[in-house]
Order: C-alpha cells, then sequence, then structure tokens
C-alpha cells in the first residue's frame, strides 16, 4: 500500500527525518512509538503533505503513484486519511455540511456524481453509531466547543465517513481518558478490513491494548532504530525510552 | 501562508465588467450652478426642487473635501472632471418593457436581474419588484400596479418628484440634510435619481422592493437618492444591489439613502454592494462615499441594516439609525470584505434618544491581498434614553500577512441607566484551518469559501434567501485566489 524508501525531511533547515524505511501493506496495522521529538508528528504531517516541511530525499510510493508529488488534497483523494493529533475548529461551518464537502469532492476527483441527500443522512446516521458520536456533535460546526474527547471520536468520525484506504492515526490517543479511548479503538477495530492499512503514531503501549498492531516500530532521532511484533510495545513500555536513547 | 501562491491565485477577474453600448447623452465634465440648472431642466423638475438643489450646491461650496477621513490616505477627487448627468438617449416615457431599449435589458438580465414581471431569468416566477437605474436615471419600475393596488408607492426618484411633490417635499433631507456632510451636499445639489418608497399604514408590503444601481458611461458619477417612508404599522424589505463596468479610471459614487419608520413600523434594508474593485494593482475602481441614515421616529418603530461590502477600490459607508422613538430597534450587520489594494471604512452609528431602545450591531471584516478594512462605529447614548441597551461585536479576519483590520468604535453615554456591550475579535485564516480541509480532500478555493461562509453565517442568514446564496457565491469569488 505505501513503501517509504530513505525518507529526510527538515523544517526551516533542521532536518527533523533522516532516513525512514518503512512498507505498509493493505490489512496491516503498524504502530510507530518513540519519543518526545523523535519525528513522529513530523513523519504523519509529511506523509499528508503539510508545506512548512521540505522533504530533501527519499520517495514515497501509494497505491502505486509518486505520494510526494500529488498536491494535500490529492493525497487524500487518493486515500489517505490524517487523524490529527489537534483537531482544527472551523466557526461556523457544520460538521455535516464539511463532510459533504469533503466527500463530494473525494468523489468528483474517482469520476463519481455527488451523493444524495438521502444517501448521505443514511451513511451518517450508520457513522454516527460506529463512534457513538452524538447526533447534535454532527450538525455542530467542525470542533468548535467540542471537548478533546469528542474532537478525537470526531476525526475517527470522519475517517469513517470518508473511507480511506490508509489512515494515519497522530497521537489520537493523547487527551482521551479510558473511556473515549475504549470507544475509539472500537471504531478503528470496526472499520479494519484486508482492504485497509493503518499507522498509529503514538507515545505510549496504552492504545495498542486496544488496537493490536501487527508491526511495531520504534523511532528516535529521525530514524526507525527497532522493529518487532507487537511485543517490541509492551518490552518498551517496562523499560522506558531511556533505555533506546543509551542505546542509539 | 506563502506569498508566491498568494500571488499566483490573486489574478480572478470581475466578471461583471462588461460595458453596454448604448448611445447616451453625457454632460461635459463640469460643476456649476449652470450644470445644475441643466440638470433640473432635464428631468423637468419643479422650481422648488432646482432651489433645492442650488442651495445645497452653495454650502457644498463652503465645504472642503475630508482629507483625513480614514485611517489610510486617499486621492483628491477632481470634482471638475466628472460629467453630473449620462443618461441612455432612447428614454424617456417608458410604457411598457418593450420600451426599454434592448441593449439595456440585456445589460440587466446578464447581471440576472429581470425586468420583466412574469419570470425570472432562473424560470422561477419572481416576487421582487425592480426599480433600475442606469447611470442617471430609472430605466424600469417593475410591479407597480400590483404593489398600487395596495396603496404603495414605488417609483424612481425623479416620478416621484412629479408626482408626489408633497411626500417629497416633506421628506427629502429629514434624515440626511444637505448640510450632514460635505458629500451629502453634493448629492442633494446633482442627484439624479434613485428609488422612492412609500408604504401606507397598516400595510404588509407582499413582495421584496429592490433597486439595482448600475454605472455604465466612463468619467460619470452616480449620485442617487432613496428615500424609504413607512408609515405606522406598516412593513418593507429593501434589497439594493449594484455593479459597474471594469474601466482604468476611478469613478464617484455619492448615494444618499434616507428611511423614516413611524409608529410600530419595521423596514428592512439589505444591500449587495459590488461595484468595481479596481485591478489587482489598485487600478481603478469605484469610489463609493455614502450616506445612509434611518430614523426610528415614533415608538416601537425598527429599522435594519445588512450589508454585504465585497466591490469598490474605497468605500465610506455608515449605515445609521436615530433612535428617537421609545422601544425602538436599530440593527446593523454586516459583511465586508476587501482584496488587493481596496480599501474600506465602514460601521454604523447608533443614536439613542428614546427611552428602552435597543441596538445591535454585528460586523465582520475580511481582509486579504494589500488591503485595509476598518469597523468605525459610534454608539451614543442621550440623555434621557432610559434603559437603552446596546450590543456590538466587531470579528476581524486576516488572509496573508500584508493586509490590514481595524476597529474603532466610539462610545459616548450620557445616561447612567443605559447598558453598552462591546465585544471585538481579530483572527488570521489559519494554515492550520486550510490544511485541515486539504487533508479532507477539499481543495483551497473551495476551503476559503467554507471558511469565509461559516465566520459570516449570521449575517448571510439576515439576508433575504434569494439574495443570501447569490452573497455567497459572491464572497467566494471576492476572495478566490486571495489565500495560498
Amino acid at each position: 500500500m505505501i513503501t517509504i524508501k530513505n525518507l529526510h525531511a527538515s523544517v526551516e533547515g533542521k532536518e527533523i527525518l533522516r532516513g525512514i524505511n518503512l512498507e505498509v501493506k493493505a490489512g496491516e496495522v503498524h504502530a510507530i512509538m518513540g519519543p518526545n521529538g523523535s519525528g513522529k508528528s513530523t513523519l504523519s504531517n509529511v506523509l499528508a503533505g503539510r508545506e512548512d516541511y521540505e522533504v530533501t530525499a527519499g520517495e514515497v510510493i501509494f497505491n502505486g503513484k509518486n505520494l510526494l508529488e500529488l498536491s494535500p488534497e490529492d493525497r487524500a483523494r487518493e486515500g489517505l486519511f490524517l487523524a490529527f493529533q489537534y483537531p482544527v475548529e472551523i466557526p461556523g461551518v457544520s460538521n455535516i455540511n464539511f463532510l459533504k464537502t469533503a466527500l463530494n469532492e473525494i468523489r468528483a476527483y474517482h469520476g463519481k456524481n455527488e451523493i444524495t441527500a438521502k444517501d448521505f443522512l443514511a451513511l451518517v446516521k450508520e457513522k454516527q453509531k460506529l463512534v457513538e458520536l452524538d447526533g447534535k456533535l454532527a450538525n455542530r460546526s467542525v470542533n468548535e466547543g467540542f471537548s478533546g474527547g469528542e474532537k478525537k471520536r470526531n476525526e475517527i468520525f470522519q475517517m469513517a465517513m470518508l473511507e480511506p484506504t490508509l489512515s494515519i492515526l497522530d497521537e489520537t490517543d493523547s487527551g482521551l481518558d479510558i473511556d473515549a479511548l475504549k470507544i475509539v479503538a472500537n471504531g478503528v477495530n470496526t472499520l479494519k478490513n484486508k482492504n485497509n492499512a493503518y499507522i498509529v503514531i503514538t507515545h505510549y503501549q496504552r492504545l495498542l491494548d486496544y488496537i493490536v498492531p501487527d508491526f511495531v516500530h520504534i523511532l528516535y532521532n529521525g530514524k526507525i532504530v527497532q522493529s518487532g511484533g507487537k511485543e517490541l510495545a509492551l518490552e518498551l513500555e517496562a523499560k522506558g525510552y531511556d533505555e533506546i536513547k543509551k542505546q542509539f | 501562508m506563502s506569498n508566491e501562491i498568494i500571488q499566483e491565485h490573486i489574478n480572478k477577474d470581475y466578471e461583471w465588467g462588461f460595458i453596454t453600448n448604448v448611445e447616451s447623452e453625457t454632460f461635459a465634465p463640469g460643476l456649476n450652478e449652470n450644470v445644475i440648472g441643466a440638470l433640473s431642466k432635464k428631468k423637468n423638475e419643479p422650481e422648488w426642487m432646482l432651489e433645492f438643489r442650488l442651495k445645497a450646491f452653495r454650502h457644498w461650496q463652503t465645504l472642503s473635501q475630508p482629507s483625513h477621513w480614514a485611517n489610510f490616505p486617499y486621492p483628491k477627487v477632481d470634482f471638475q472632471a466628472t460629467s453630473y448627468y449620462s443618461a441612455p438617449k432612447k428614454k424617456p416615457e417608458l410604457k411598457s418593457l418593450d420600451d426599454v431599449d434592448p441593449e439595456i435589458r440585456k445589460t440587466f438580465e446578464k447581471l440576472g436581474i429581470s425586468l420583466e414581471e412574469q419570470k425570472r431569468l432562473s424560470g422561477v416566477k419572481s416576487n421582487i419588484a425592480v426599480d433600475a437605474v442606469f447611470d442617471s436615471v430609472s430605466v424600469k419600475t417593475t410591479f407597480r400596479e400590483t404593489l398600487s393596488e395596495k396603496g404603495i408607492i414605488f417609483c424612481s426618484f425623479s416620478e416621484a418628484i412629479q408626482e408626489h411633490p408633497e411626500l417629497i417635499k416633506k421628506y427629502m433631507g429629514m434624515v440626511v440634510p444637505y448640510t450632514d456632510n460635505f458629500y451629502a451636499a453634493l448629492n442633494a445639489a446633482v442627484f439624479s435619481d434613485g428609488s422612492f418608497c412609500y408604504i401606507p399604514k397598516g400595510v404588509r408590503c407582499p413582495m421584496e422592493l429592490s433597486t439595482y444601481f448600475r454605472i455604465n458611461t466612463g468619467g460619470t458619477g452616480q449620485f442617487e437618492r432613496t428615500l424609504i417612508v413607512a408609515d405606522e404599522n406598516s412593513y418593507v424589505s429593501y434589497l439594493e444591489g449594484c455593479t459597474a463596468p471594469q474601466r482604468d479610471e476611478n469613478q464617484l459614487h455619492a448615494a444618499v439613502v434616507e428611511i423614516i419608520a413611524y409608529k410600530n413600523a419595521e423596514v428592512k434594508y439589505s444591500t449587495v454592494q459590488n461595484w468595481y474593485p479596481g485591478d489587482k494593482n489598485g487600478k481603478g475602481g469605484v469610489y463609493n462615499f455614502v450616506t445612509k441614515r434611518g430614523l426610528c421616529i415614533e415608538d416601537n418603530s425598527k429599522i435594519s441594516w445588512t450589508q454585504v461590502e465585497t466591490g469598490s477600490a474605497i468605500t465610506w459607508k455608515y449605515p445609521s439609525v436615530i433612535l428617537k422613538g421609545n422601544n425602538s430597534v436599530g440593527e446593523f450587520y454586516s459583511v465586508a470584505v476587501t482584496n488587493n489594494y481596496q480599501e474600506a471604512d465602514t460601521g454604523t452609528k447608533m443614536i439613542h434618544i428614546g427611552k428602552n431602545t435597543r441596538s445591535t450591531i454585528i460586523s465582520k471584516g475580511i481582509s486579504a491581498g494589500f488591503s485595509n478594512n476598518s469597523y468605525r462605529g459610534l454608539v451614543q447614548m442621550r440623555k434621557g434614553a432610559t434603559n437603552a441597551r446596546n450590543f456590538s461585536q466587531c470579528d476581524s479576519l486576516l488572509m496573508g500577512d500584508k493586509c490590514g483590520a481595524h476597529t474603532f468604535p466610539y462610545i459616548e453615554i450620557k445616561d447612567k441607566t443605559a447598558v453598552v456591550e462591546h465585544e471585538a475579535t481579530t483572527s488570521k485564516i489559519g494554515e492550520d484551518q486550510l490544511f485541515y480541509c486539504k487533508q479532507r480532500g477539499i481543495d483551497t478555493e473551495k476551503a476559503i469559501a467554507l471558511i469565509v461562509n461559516g465566520y459570516c453565517k449570521e449575517i448571510l442568514n439576515k439576508l433575504p434567501m434569494e439574495f443570501a446564496v447569490e452573497a455567497q457565491k459572491l464572497l467566494a469569488v471576492s476572495l478566490e485566489g486571495s489565500v495560498g
């Protein structure tokens, strides 16, 4: 699904990613863990196409296309979804209107007609249940006045609505209490199938109790320094990041 | 936000910039008593009207052109270089629509304004009566018969002078006297046409009334006057739209609008102002210097201004309400957009005189490119305005880092029981918001339209349905390419 080869990226001249290699296949869940400042968020922003980041070397092939040549909106239309660590508020724009615009843009890109109002509402109803999102939240302005947990659930709701092939969850667990965490994880587990894939970025092992990864990678100083199965996360949790820092 | 992208996208053309080829009779540029005499004669005006004009002109000559009004400079206008009258030759006395010059009919059709009563261009049956003003004259007023059955007078100002002189004499200058300011004096001296509307006692106007202003001829100024009188227990909703061709020189538009509301009457006045704003380098565009004021003359009356301002090179405009009657209500809802080198200085004045008077001000300024956008507002609570209340909210949205937003609230309170609340915010259209939209598959142009429309939602909701849709599209077009 996505192949990242020797990816280097900098922000304001400072190199943050120093040669990332990663391959994610359809049906897989990969977790990327690492201490603060290791480049986790940079990786997700670079993949989503944020302009402040400069890719200095490497390549990324996403579903057969050169991802780095695509605009951020085309990456989204090709099926890449980023669940933001800090979801943005858009006052006055209803969640529903926002999602309908997004969905229709994606459909237009694939040569499909606009979704009918009836089908859209049915879809909203179905997906809302999945993340136990209050019907009222769907009609409110995008993220405006949402609690931290509501914002994160709204991200997963949007993911459910847009049905991406690759979803990157950027520290979706941060700021969530255990109940919200379970709801979010449950949403992801329900949406998971053999045709899509997930990259779960997290600082803590906690989320991985609920979203069980096939692979765990440890990111440190802009490189993946260690990869393994789900047991690697537990090992890391027990030892702490200091061990990693000493080693590399 | 990266500047290259701002530059790259900024080249959106003004869609309404075409020029109509119609034979016009245009006065030579220049202004003196003879010109005013000729103008008055051309319009076959009674003696009292000419006297009014000359009095205003003589007063105007004693005034000097305001130079440091707004907080940015503006070039001096050469009043001798402007022509004060231009009218399509094929006039006057229109008995039916067929008498309207086909070129002018086409112009209004192109602008989406139908002069035919039974159909709109969209195919939907119209429920809006239109007075169409082309350069200096009104070319057609629709639905007059339907309205007159209810006793409503809706006609061009010129006709009103001929047919309802007693009403014009009584009300003209009542709210905005010619001594009010430089441009009000100029307008009183040289105004050429406009609309007059009178709603009799107890009548609720069954349709929206609308005036559409179009400047066509080059080098002319448009000076129109609108007068709306709502008698006791009446209601009217009034719409005003305007466009001008794309020209390199600056054109002057100095209008006066007066509204008078009697006991329990309500007037809702909505404007979508889209005069040519000049090109992306700030060349050309209309100078829009307008005096708009309403008088809630008796108890329980209400005047509400809603405006969406996207056009003009320079706009000075402060639609105001004098709340004289007890329990009267004044409202001002505004969206002002400036892009490229446009400058807008707009706001309102709410003058509370009567007891329990209430006013609400909601202003949303959006600045992009190299433009400047100011809110300037006065809330005055005079002695005796017991328990008067005002709520003001002024929000500014910035796009890019080359534009400016300014807020100048003036508050004068002479009554201890009065309550004034003021809130102001400034925000930048965030790179974060744009990126969030893009990450969901929405491109930049659509994202800006979405964000801006969301930002202006509470104002757009105040507009009549048909107008709101138009305004939404206009906002998107005006800002197209303003942000990277």
